[in-house]
């Protein structure tokens, strides 16, 4: 089934914090050893996207479930909570 | 700040305030620091909680409305194949009398605040917006938490570590190892609207009664996983969610297979015209008993999620976070009155999880977590072919029914050999008994 990740996230409420709380270490590792690139997939928000064969971190829409954090096959996400206060907010939760 | 506490709590989720809430009430100095921009703002569960945990904690929760969405009455669970499946349902008048409350679904940004604000009622200090991001030691011994404030030391006798199941603190800090992707499961939830009356009576209950419905089968395309569907007043928890390293492996999108769920034959009408109106993703703690790390050390103690205290059998996490952080608050009273705050000192809180439902529980299920990743056939051939049976045996079309039975006996034996399917229900047993 076709679903757009941005109707939902559109359904939330964020307060962008001012700097990125996530992180890719080495952006070779991505490209060069991580044949599957399972973070595509799984990232419930889509925050890693392929663009002209680069992972990019829409990081701005992130969830904040850590997922990608200990599912990088190579460990390779550096991820913290974004400031106190910022990221996603849940109204209903 | 320069101030020193008694207790500083991390995280205003059901075990910190729990604890914050009996600290205060004995007059110690708590603070609880939480990183949403309110308390639940982070948080996300399938919606349950349980009356008989939160007494201990809020005796008069009702007068003291607490959010209730709906008192559970009927639970429900259905063993789905692609095209329908199975649905099993237990209602009792019981749950409407004596045994109210027993459990009830609440919104989390809704509950998690309410309880925040009866610990703050009873003199704890609640600080959102507020990140720990380390622990300041002395040696081996946690004196107190740094926070992402300007000057945002923070000095306690103890620390409570109840900061949820995800927590790069404890990645960061090693006070517990970081979480492995078989050790969580990954859920995304969908809060559907409708109105109330819809809801009586589509579930068939009345007006402040609720359902619950746990799903098992092929929605979680063959990975070890379960969704929902939960009642609140005036809408649906709808969730679904599956093994972490499973989504790893088998590269599937967690809202992709959210949407086939709510797009399957027995949800599709319970949602129909509905609006969504909040989506989210949050881990479950369901690797059980082995995966609980050690919950206490010099100076400070873990408390709910953060310490993997969770029954994925029965569901039960909200539960065992406000009685942990009760006992965890006990422990400390017992520490503040002796001046020992070292692993020792708390030693209370150990001995009273052990003596409790909690450990007995998760001992007793410490083998489910294992059972279901090493049985994926449970969410794959299984549900198929048992629906296969019921189809077969359910069409008239002239075939005796003893042939149908050879034909049901002869596909399921082709997909599934006999022993693997004793070996199903022996494991299963075994896991569970």
């Amino acid at each position: 089934m076709s679903v757009r990740i941005e109707d939902k996230l559109f359904l939330d409420r964020f307060r962008v914090a001012d700097e990125a709380h996530i992180r890719i270490a080495d952006g070779e590792v991505c490209g060069n050893l991580c044949i599957e690139q399972p973070c595509l997939y799984f990232c419930p928000a889509n925050v890693y996207r392929l663009e002209k064969g680069r992972i990019v971190v829409a990081w701005e829409g992130c969830v904040e479930c850590g997922s990608c954090r200990i599912g990088c096959p190579y460990l390779n996400i550096e991820w913290r909570f974004p400031t106190g206060g910022c990221g996603v907010s849940h109204r209903f939760g | 700040m320069a101030e020193e506490f008694d207790v500083a709590i991390v995280g205003a989720g059901p075990a910190g305030s729990s604890a914050a809430a009996v600290l205060a009430q004995k007059g110690v100095k708590a603070i609880v620091l939480e990183r949403g921009e309110y308390p639940g703002a982070k948080n996300m569960s399938g919606g349950v909680l349980y009356g008989h945990d939160l007494a201990q904690i809020v005796p008069d929760f009702g007068a003291k409305h607490c959010p209730v969405e709906r008192n559970i009455v009927e639970s429900q669970i259905w063993y789905l194949s692609e095209d329908g499946g199975y649905a099993l349902s237990f209602l009792d008048r019981a749950f409407e009398g004596d045994l109210k409350f027993n459990s009830f679904t609440v919104g989390r940004a809704k509950f998690d605040r309410w309880l925040a604000e009866e610990a703050a009622r009873r003199g704890a200090l609640v600080v959102p917006a507020t990140v720990v991001t380390d622990l300041l030691r002395e040696g081996s011994r946690v004196v107190g938490v740094r926070t992402d404030r300007p000057d945002g030391d923070i000095r306690a006798k103890v620390v409570l570590l109840a900061d949820g199941v995800n927590s790069p603190l404890a990645a960061k800090t090693g006070f517990r190892p970081e979480v492995k992707p078989e050790q969580v499961a990954l859920a995304v939830k969908e809060v559907i609207e409708l109105s109330e009356e819809t809801i009586n009576e589509r579930f068939h209950v009345g007006a402040g009664s609720g359902v619950t419905v746990e799903a098992v089968g092929t929605v979680t395309k063959g990975m070890d996983g379960i969704a929902i569907i939960y009642t609140n007043r005036t809408s649906l928890s709808v969730a679904i969610g599956a093994n972490l390293s499973d989504f790893r492996k088998r590269l599937v999108r967690p809202y992709e297979m959210l949407e086939d769920f709510k797009a399957h034959p027995r949800v599709a009408p319970l949602i129909a015209c509905g609006k969504p109106k909040e989506y989210m993703a949050h881990w479950i703690a369901e690797a059980g008993y082995d995966a609980v790390p050690g919950l206490t050390g010099d100076g400070y103690l873990i408390a709910g999620d953060s310490g993997m205290l969770f029954n994925a059998l029965h569901r039960e996490g909200s539960n065992m976070a406000m009685t942990s952080g009760r006992f965890a608050a006990e422990a400390i009273l017992e520490a503040l009155e002796r001046g020992d705050f070292s692993r020792r000192g708390l030693d209370g809180y150990l001995s009273r999880l052990r003596g409790s439902y909690v450990m007995a529980d998760l001992k007793k299920y410490r083998c489910f977590n294992g059972f279901r990743l090493r049985h994926d056939e449970l969410f794959s051939t299984l549900p198929q072919d048992a629906a296969y049976a019921a189809r077969q045996m359910l069409t008239v079309d002239g075939t005796p029914k003893k042939l149908k039975q050879k034909a049901i006996r002869r596909k399921v034996f082709h997909d599934i050999s006999p022993w693997r399917l004793l070996r199903i229900v022996w494991d299963g047993w075994r896991s569970v008994k």
